[in-house]
């Protein structure tokens, strides 16, 4: 069965690499951070698979180490983002 | 018994895979931020979940079980807002230009 489960997981870190691709062609910043946000999904996705299939639990709490620092990422990109557009509002009114 | 686990496990990830393609593809091609936004963060979270699933008879022990489904829980629930806010950002950008 680990065979099985590791090989899902190359597969969902192919799919989330062609994710990736996506940081590339943007168009926009927030699409860019929405492939940050698959990787994200399918990293905590193939840190699971890791963890049950060589039966290290401790694989699981770092998935979840990965789920709050991944909120985080995107709250910090938004918040970001609203504090630069103050700043150019800002500079406009100058 | 064994076995049947086995088989609910390999369609899960079968299912869970599909999703995740499906959240790729999505996230590759369609044609706006809030479209792309909406297959990535749908699509993703139920692939982890079937993933999850999945992965529920293969533990050994009920507390690892427990904790799988915790951090699905936690990512559906940060996804949510997390897609509120970059979808708001998106918002902010295109008013801006």
């Amino acid at each position: 069965m680990a065979d099985v489960l590791i090989a899902v997981c190359a597969l969902l870190l192919l799919m989330v690499a062609v994710g990736l691709l996506s940081v590339l062609r943007g168009p926009t910043r927030a699409d860019r951070m929405m492939a940050a946000q698959l990787f994200g999904t399918g990293g905590i996705a193939a840190l699971l698979l890791v963890g049950t299939a060589s039966g290290v639990e401790a694989v699981v709490d770092v998935a979840l180490t990965l789920a709050v620092l991944a909120a985080f990422a995107s709250v910090a990109f938004v918040e970001a983002d609203r504090q630069a557009e103050g700043v150019i509002a800002k500079e406009d009114r100058k | 018994m064994k076995t049947a686990a086995d088989v609910f496990t390999i369609v899960a990830m079968l299912a869970g895979i599909f999703f995740f393609v499906a959240g790729t593809v999505g996230l590759l091609r369609f044609p706006d931020t809030y479209t792309r936004l909406h297959a990535l963060t749908k699509a993703d979270n139920l692939g982890l979940g079937m993933v999850v699933l999945g992965l529920l008879p293969q533990t050994g022990h009920i507390v690892v079980a427990l904790k799988l489904i915790v951090v699905w829980l936690l990512v559906m629930l940060t996804s949510s807002d997390v897609s509120q806010l970059v979808a708001r950002a998106a918002r902010r950008q295109e008013e801006g230009t």
